[in-house]
C-alpha cells in the first residue's frame, strides 16, 4: 500500500491559519502540522481534542500536598520534634499554619514539574529521540502542512496552490 | 447610545431613600443611648454568660475569663460602661463608614484598573473602557461623602480613631497613650485631614481628566489624545501606589493606632481589586444580557474571571502572610489584633476566607466555567459578600468591639450606597458612546479571542 503523503510549506502563520481552515472545510484529513513556534488557535482549527494536561495538573498538584503533608509530619512531629519559636510540636494541626508555606510549594512544585514531564511524553519528546520533523526548515522559517494521499494528488495540489503554499512536495513517508 | 432604564432608575433611588431612612434612624437611634442602655447591655452580657455555662468545655473556660473580666471591671464599672457607651454611639458611624470604604474602594481600583490597562496599552480591555469609565462615576460622589464624613470625624462628631481622642498626646492627661504621642509626626488630626485631601483630590483629578480625554478621542484625529491620556495615567498610577497605602494607614489601620502591619497597604489593596474586577464583571454581564454590548465576547468575560479567580488567591496570599507572621513571632502587640478577631468575630473572620478563598478557587478553577455569566456572578456574589465582611472586620472590631450586629445601621447603608452606585454607573454611561471608538487598539480588542 503507498504511504504517499503531500507537504505543502507556507511562511506566514496568518496565511497558514486560514489554509487549514479551507483545506478542512474541503474534507481533507490534515495528518500534522509543522510550526517553528506555537500558532495560536492552531489546536481548534486543525480541529485537535481539547488538552487534557488541567485535569493532569490538578491531580498532581493534589498528589503534592497529599507528600507535603505526609512529610511535614514524618519530619516535624514523629522523627525529630523541635521548639521552635515556643509552639507546640506534638500534633501536626497545632503547627499546621507554619507548614503553609510547604504545603503550597510542594503543590506548585509537583503540579508544575510532573506536567512538564507528562507533556513530554505525550508528545513523545524524551532524550535521544529523532526529531520527527520532516524538513529542517520547519525548525526555522518555514511552516508544513502534511496531508495524506488517496489518488487524488492533483485535486490536492490545486487546492494547495490556491491557499498560498509556497512549496508542494508529493513525497513517499517511510515508517 | 444607552439610555438609563426608567425601572433601573427607580430601583437605585428607592434603594438610596430606603438606606438613607435607615442610615438616619439609627443615626438618631445612636445619639440617644445613654450610660442607662449601656449598663443594661453589660448587665445582660452577665446573665447569657452565666446561662451558657452548660455549654460545651472550650466556651465554659471563654466564660469564666469573660466573668472574671467582669468581677474586676466592678471597681471600673462606670469606666466600663463609658467604653461600651462609646461603641454603641460608634456603631451608625462605624456602619455607614464600612460601606463607604468599601464602595469607595471598589470605585477606585476599577479607576486603578483601568489606569494600568491605559499604561500597558492592553488591546484585550478596550471594549470594557465605556464600562469601567462608567463605575469610576461614582467616585466623585463618594468622595464628597467621604470627605464629609472625615470632617464630622474631624471635628470629633464619633469616636472612630482612638488617638483623636483629648488629651492623647497631652503628659498630664489621663488619657496620655505614650505609644500614640511617639507617632505624633504622622497621627495628627490636621494632618490626617489634609492628607485624605489630597488623596480625594488627586484621584478625581484624574478621573475627571481621563474621561473627558477619552469622549474627546471618540472624534479625535490622531493619537494626540491617547498619548495625553497615556501621560496622565503614568502619573496617576505613581501617585495611586503611594495614596492607597497611605489611605489604609490613616482610614483603617489608625483604627487600631498600636497596632501596625507592614503589608497593609498591599492586604486592602487586594481585597479591593478582586471586589472591583468583580464589579467590571457584573456592571458588564448586566449591559451584554440587555444588549448594549454586542462587540464584547466570551473571551472578555473569559480574561475577567481570570483576574478574580487569581487576584482572589493574591489576596489569600496576603492574608495568609500578615496572619502567619504574627502568629509565628507571637508578641502581643500584634497578635490582639488577631485575638479580638478570633474571639468576638469568629464566624464572620474566618467564614470570610472560605468566601474569598474555597469558594472561587473551586468554582472559577476550571476554564470552561469562567466562560459562563452565572457561575461568574454566582461567584461574584460570594467574592463581593466576602469581601464586604473583610472591610467589616478591618473596621467594626476597633469601632464597636463585641457591640456589634449585622442590623439595620448596616444594611441601609450598603443599600444607599449601592443604589447611588447604580445610579452614577448607569447615568454616567448614558452620557457616552459604549464603545471607545477612538481607541487606536480597538480592533484587536474587538477581535480578542482565547
Amino acid at each position: 500500500m503507498s504511504n504517499k503523503v503531500i507537504h505543502a510549506f507556507y511562511t506566514d502563520d496568518d496565511i497558514l491559519m486560514d489554509a487549514v481552515k479551507k483545506v478542512r472545510s474541503e474534507q481533507h484529513h490534515i495528518e500534522e502540522v509543522f510550526c517553528p513556534f506555537p500558532v495560536h488557535g492552531l489546536d481548534k482549527a486543525l480541529g485537535l481534542a481539547p488538552t487534557r494536561l488541567a485535569i493532569t495538573a490538578f491531580m498532581y498538584g493534589c498528589v503534592g500536598l497529599g507528600f507535603a503533608i505526609w512529610m511535614t509530619n514524618y519530619m516535624m512531629i514523629q522523627d525529630w520534634p523541635q521548639d521552635i519559636g515556643g509552639k507546640p510540636n506534638f500534633t501536626w494541626w497545632a503547627n499546621m499554619p507554619a507548614f503553609v508555606p510547604i504545603l503550597f510549594e510542594m503543590t506548585v512544585f509537583f503540579a508544575a514539574h510532573l506536567m512538564v514531564i507528562t507533556f513530554y511524553m505525550r508528545s513523545r519528546i524524551w532524550p535521544f529521540k529523532e526529531a520527527e520533523n520532516p524538513d529542517p526548515r520547519t525548525t526555522d522559517d518555514h511552516f508544513l502542512m502534511e496531508i495524506p494521499v488517496h489518488n487524488n494528488e492533483k485535486e490536492l495540489t490545486a487546492l494547495l496552490k490556491g491557499t498560498g503554499a509556497v512549496e508542494i512536495n508529493i513525497v513517499e513517508k517511510h515508517s | 447610545m444607552y439610555q438609563f432604564s426608567g425601572k433601573l432608575k427607580t430601583f437605585a433611588l428607592a434603594f438610596m431613600v430606603i438606606g438613607a431612612l435607615g442610615v438616619a434612624y439609627s443615626f438618631y437611634n445612636g445619639s440617644n443611648t445613654t450610660l442607662e442602655d449601656a449598663k443594661e447591655i453589660i448587665a445582660n452580657q452577665h446573665d447569657t454568660h452565666g446561662a451558657a455555662t452548660v455549654a460545651t468545655h472550650a466556651s465554659d473556660a471563654h466564660d469564666q475569663t469573660k466573668s472574671t473580666e467582669h468581677a474586676a471591671d466592678t471597681h471600673a464599672n462606670d469606666e466600663h460602661a463609658e467604653h461600651v457607651l462609646h461603641q454603641l454611639q460608634n456603631r451608625p458611624w462605624s456602619a455607614f463608614y464600612v460601606s463607604l470604604f468599601f464602595f469607595l474602594g471598589i470605585t477606585l481600583l476599577v479607576l486603578a484598573f483601568y489606569a494600568i490597562q491605559r499604561v500597558a496599552q492592553a488591546g484585550w480591555s478596550i471594549v470594557l473602557f465605556r464600562v469601567m469609565e462608567a463605575i469610576t462615576a461614582n467616585l466623585h460622589y463618594v468622595s464628597v461623602i467621604m470627605l464629609l464624613f472625615l470632617i464630622a470625624t474631624f471635628m470629633h462628631m464619633n469616636h472612630l480613631f482612638p488617638w483623636m481622642a483629648e488629651g492623647t498626646f497631652d503628659p498630664t492627661s489621663a488619657n496620655f497613650d505614650p505609644i500614640v504621642d511617639v507617632k505624633k509626626m504622622w497621627l495628627n488630626t490636621p494632618g490626617w485631614l489634609m492628607r485624605s485631601i489630597v488623596y480625594l483630590a488627586g484621584w478625581n483629578l484624574y478621573r475627571y481628566f481621563v474621561r473627558k480625554n477619552s469622549i474627546a478621542e471618540d472624534t479625535a484625529e490622531g493619537i494626540k489624545t491617547y498619548k495625553k491620556s497615556y501621560h496622565a495615567s503614568v502619573i496617576f498610577l505613581v501617585f495611586f501606589m503611594i495614596t492607597e497605602s497611605m489611605m489604609s494607614w490613616d482610614w483603617i489601620m489608625g483604627l487600631d493606632p498600636h497596632w501596625f502591619s507592614s503589608l497593609f497597604g498591599w492586604y486592602v489593596l487586594a481585597s479591593l481589586l478582586v471586589s472591583a474586577i468583580t464589579v467590571i464583571a457584573f456592571v458588564t454581564i448586566y449591559l451584554r444580557a440587555k444588549g448594549h454590548l454586542p462587540f464584547v465576547n466570551d473571551s472578555h468575560l473569559h480574561d475577567l474571571a481570570k483576574y478574580m479567580f487569581g487576584f482572589s488567591v493574591f489576596w489569600t496570599y496576603l492574608w495568609y502572610s500578615q496572619f502567619m507572621l504574627i502568629w509565628y513571632a507571637d508578641m502581643s502587640e500584634e497578635t490582639v489584633y488577631f485575638i479580638t478577631r478570633f474571639e468576638d468575630y469568629n464566624l464572620p473572620f474566618l467564614g470570610m476566607v472560605v468566601m474569598n478563598f474555597v469558594f472561587p478557587i473551586l468554582l472559577l478553577m476550571n476554564s470552561d466555567f469562567k466562560r459562563v455569566p452565572w457561575f461568574i456572578v454566582i461567584g461574584g456574589l460570594v467574592i463581593l459578600a466576602g469581601h464586604y465582611i473583610d472591610v467589616f472586620v478591618m473596621i467594626m472590631p476597633s469601632t464597636v468591639g463585641d457591640q456589634w450586629f449585622f442590623g439595620i445601621p448596616e444594611i441601609s447603608a450598603l443599600l444607599f450606597f449601592l443604589g447611588l452606585f447604580i445610579y452614577a454607573t448607569f447615568s454616567s454611561f448614558a452620557k457616552a458612546a459604549p464603545l471607545a471608538k477612538g481607541n487606536p487598539f480597538l480592533h484587536e480588542s474587538e477581535h480578542f479571542h482565547y
